[in-house]
C-alpha cells in the first residue's frame, strides 16, 4: 500500500537504468521512454485519489522511525505536483520520438529525461531538509546534462551560466541546512516544524531563512536572482527547454511553498514584507524584459519570471483563499508553458527559426499551429473562462481582501503586458506575411508532425478543461492550502500522534 | 579550534565568490571548488567541534554520548562531497567544451545567449 509513495521515484530510477543499459537501441529508449512515462502518471493520479481523500501517506524507509530516517510524504500538494510531473514528462516523451534529433537522442536523451523526472518527483516527495537537497542535485545534474546535449555554441554558453548559478545556489542551501541543524539538531521537515513552532528561535530563523530565501530563489528565478534563466531555457532543443520551463523553476516555488509554510506558519509576518516585495518586483522586470525580446522562445522564457511572480505572491499573501491560487497557479502554468514551448519548437521546426523576424505566415500556412499556440497564450494571459484566469481571480481577490492594493496594481498590468507579449508572438510569427528570405526548415513527414502535434493538443486540453471545469480543480487547491496552513496535519502524519 | 574554523570558512567563502567574479573560466571553476569546500567545513563547524575517543559504547562509558562527536554533520559532508565531487568534473568538462568550441576562456565574450546570433 505505502509503496505508491516511492512508486513516482522507483519508475524513472529504473526507466533510466533501463535506457542506459540499452544504450546502443535507441528504439527501445523511445518505447521505454514513453512507457515509463505513462506509468508515472498512473502513479501519479493514484497518489492524488489518495490524497484527494484528505489523507497524508507518510513512508519511513528501512523502518527507522521518523525524525531519525529517511521520510518520504505524499500530502495534497506533493500529489499535485507528482501527477502533473507525469502529464509534463508524458508529454515530452511522446513529442521527442521526433522532436528530438537522432543524435541527441543516441546519447543518452531519454536517460537523461528520466533522470530529471526522477529527481522531481523525489523533491516532491522527500519530507527531511537534506533529502531535498539531494534531489535538487540529482534534478540539476541530469538538467546539466541536458542543456548541454549536443554541443551546440549558444547551448555551451547557456549551460556556463545555468551551471554556475544553480552551483551557488545548491552551496548556499548547504549552508542553511547546517545553520538549521546546528540550532535545532533535526533535519526532518516535520520536526523542524514542531520544534521551531515552540522554541523562541527568531534568529536563527531569520539567518536560516534568508540563505534558503536565496537558495530556493536562484532555483524558482525570483528577481534579482533570475539572470541564469533567460540566458539559458531557449538554447537547447524545444522538448528540453518545455520540460526545464515546465517543471525545474516550479520545484523551487515548491520548496518555498513547503518549507516557508511549514517553519514560518506561526510567524509569517515576519517574512511576509520580503515575498510582497519579491513578488512585485520579479512580475514586473519578467514582463518588462519579455517586451524587449525578439524571439519567440526568449519571450516565454522571460514570461516564466514574471508568472513565478504571481506564484509568489500567492505565498506572500499567505490565507487559504492565496495558497489555493498559488496551487492552481502552479498547475495552470506547468501546463499551458510547456505547451506553448512545444508550440514554438514546432514553429521552428517549419520555418528554421526561432526569430520573430523570419516566422511569420504560419496563419496562413498552419492554421491549426495559430489555435494551438492561442489557447495557452490567452490562457497565460488570464482570459477568461481558460485556466490562466481563474489562477489570476483568486491571487487578485485575495489581496484584495487582504488589503495589498499595490499588489493588485501590479498583478492587473502584468496580467496586460502579458497580453501585450503575446500579440506580439501573435502579430509576427502567425499574421504576418511569410517573410521573403527564410533559414531553410527541416522537411517533415506527416506522421512526425502527428507526434509533435499530440502532446500539445493534450496539454492545451487540459488548459481548457482546468479552465471550464474549474470548481472540482480549485477545491481541490483550496483544500491543498488548508493542509498548507494546518502543518499539525503533516507533522502528525510523519511523526505520529505524540 | 571553532574561531581558527570560522575564519577559514570566511576567508573560502571569500575566496570562492571573488574566484567566481572573475572573467576566466578556469577562475570561476576554483571559485565553484572553493565556495563547496567554504560549505562543507561550515556544515561541520556548526555540527558542534568535539574531540573525544571513538564511537563505540562500551559498558563504562554507554551513558556519556556527550564525549563524542555528532556523527550525523560528518555523514552529511561526506554526501556533499561525493554530490560536490561528480558536478564538478561535469563543470569541468563543459568549460572544457566551451573552450574548445567558442575558442576563448572570458567570460565576457560570452555574449551570444543574450544577442541571439
Amino acid at each position: 500500500m505505502h509503496l505508491i509513495v516511492l512508486l513516482p521515484i522507483l519508475i524513472p530510477l529504473f526507466t533510466a537504468a533501463a535506457c542506459l543499459l540499452l544504450w546502443k537501441q535507441p528504439a527501445l529508449q523511445r518505447v521505454l521512454s514513453v512507457t515509463g512515462a505513462v506509468a508515472i502518471l498512473v502513479a501519479g493520479l493514484r497518489l492524488l485519489s489518495t490524497a484527494a481523500q484528505g489523507e497524508i501517506i507518510s513512508v519511513q524507509l528501512g523502518n527507522w522511525p521518523a525524525p531519525f530516517g529517511i521520510t518520504v510524504v505524499a500530502d495534497l500538494l506533493s500529489s499535485i505536483m507528482v501527477a502533473i510531473v507525469g502529464m509534463i514528462g508524458l508529454a515530452v516523451a511522446v513529442y521527442a520520438l521526433f522532436g528530438i534529433d537522432r543524435r541527441r537522442q543516441s546519447f543518452g536523451f531519454h536517460a537523461f529525461l528520466h533522470a530529471l523526472l526522477m529527481g522531481v518527483c523525489g523533491a516532491f516527495l522527500t519530507g527531511d531538509l537534506f533529502n531535498l537537497y539531494v534531489w535538487f542535485e540529482v534534478m540539476l545534474i541530469a538538467s546539466f546534462v541536458l542543456v548541454a546535449l549536443g554541443g551546440e555554441k549558444t547551448q555551451l554558453e547557456g549551460a556556463i551560466k545555468y551551471v554556475t548559478l544553480n552551483l551557488i545556489s545548491s552551496a548556499l542551501f548547504l549552508a542553511a541546512v547546517g545553520v538549521l541543524y546546528s540550532t535545532v539538531g533535526t533535519l526532518n521537515m516535520a520536526d523542524l516544524a514542531r520544534s521551531l513552532s515552540s522554541a523562541d528561535v527568531r534568529s536563527v530563523l531569520s539567518v536560516a531563512g534568508g540563505i534558503l530565501l536565496i537558495a530556493f530563489g536562484i532555483k524558482a528565478a525570483v528577481f534579482p536572482l533570475f539572470f541564469w534563466l533567460p540566458a539559458s531555457y531557449h538554447t537547447p532543443p524545444a522538448a528540453i527547454s518545455a520540460v526545464m520551463a515546465g517543471l525545474l523553476t516550479k520545484v523551487g516555488v515548491y520548496a518555498m511553498l513547503r518549507i516557508f509554510s511549514l517553519l514560518f506558519a506561526y510567524d509569517f509576518a515576519y517574512v511576509q514584507p520580503v515575498f510582497l516585495a519579491v513578488a512585485g518586483a520579479t512580475m514586473v522586470t519578467g514582463v518588462l524584459g519579455a517586451a524587449a525580446q525578439t524571439g519567440f522562445r526568449r519571450i516565454l522564457s522571460f514570461h516564466i519570471i514574471s508568472q513565478i511572480g504571481y506564484m509568489i505572491m500567492g505565498l506572500a499573501i499567505f490565507t487559504p483563499l492565496a495558497l489555493a491560487g498559488t496551487v492552481f497557479y502552479l498547475v495552470h502554468n506547468i501546463l499551458a508553458k510547456t505547451s506553448l514551448f512545444l508550440v514554438a519548437g514546432i514553429a521552428q521546426r517549419f520555418t528554421g527559426s526561432d526569430e520573430l523576424r523570419h516566422l511569420g505566415g504560419l496563419y496562413r500556412e498552419r492554421l491549426w499551429l495559430t489555435i494551438l499556440f492561442l489557447v495557452p497564450a490567452l490562457s497565460l494571459a488570464g482570459i477568461p473562462p481558460l485556466s490562466g484566469f481563474w489562477a489570476k481571480f483568486a491571487l487578485i481577490r485575495a489581496s484584495m481582501e487582504a488589503g495589498h492594493y499595490l499588489l493588485i496594481v501590479v498583478a492587473f498590468s502584468v496580467g496586460l503586458l502579458t497580453l501585450y507579449s503575446m500579440t506580439k508572438i501573435w502579430g509576427e510569427a502567425f499574421w504576418k506575411e511569410k517573410p521573403a528570405e527564410r533559414p531553410v526548415p527541416d522537411k517533415l513527414d506527416a506522421r512526425e508532425i502527428r507526434w509533435m502535434v499530440l502532446p500539445s493538443l493534450a496539454l492545451a486540453a487540459m488548459s481548457i478543461i482546468l479552465g471550464v471545469g474549474a470548481e472540482p480543480f480549485f477545491l481541490l487547491a483550496y483544500a491543498t492550502a488548508e493542509q498548507l496552513l494546518n502543518p499539525n496535519q503533516y507533522i502528525n502524519a510523519v511523526l505520529g500522534d505524540t | 579550534m571553532e574561531l581558527l574554523l570560522a575564519i577559514t570558512v570566511g576567508a573560502l567563502y571569500a575566496a570562492g565568490f571573488y574566484m567566481i567574479l572573475r572573467r576566466s573560466l578556469v577562475k570561476v571553476i576554483i571559485g565553484l571548488a572553493l565556495l563547496g569546500h567554504a560549505a562543507h567545513l561550515f556544515l561541520f563547524t556548526v555540527g558542534g567541534l568535539t574531540r573525544g575517543s571513538a564511537p563505540l559504547l562500551t559498558g563504562e562509558t554507554a551513558g556519556r554520548v556527550e564525549s563524542y562527536a555528532d556523527p550525523l554533520p560528518q555523514a552529511l559532508i561526506l554526501t556533499a562531497i561525493v554530490i560536490g565531487f561528480g558536478v564538478q568534473a561535469f563543470a569541468l568538462v563543459l568549460f572544457k567544451r566551451v573552450y574548445q568550441t567558442i575558442g576563448t576562456d572570458d567570460l565576457d565574450q560570452l555574449k551570444a545567449t543574450d544577442t541571439g546570433s
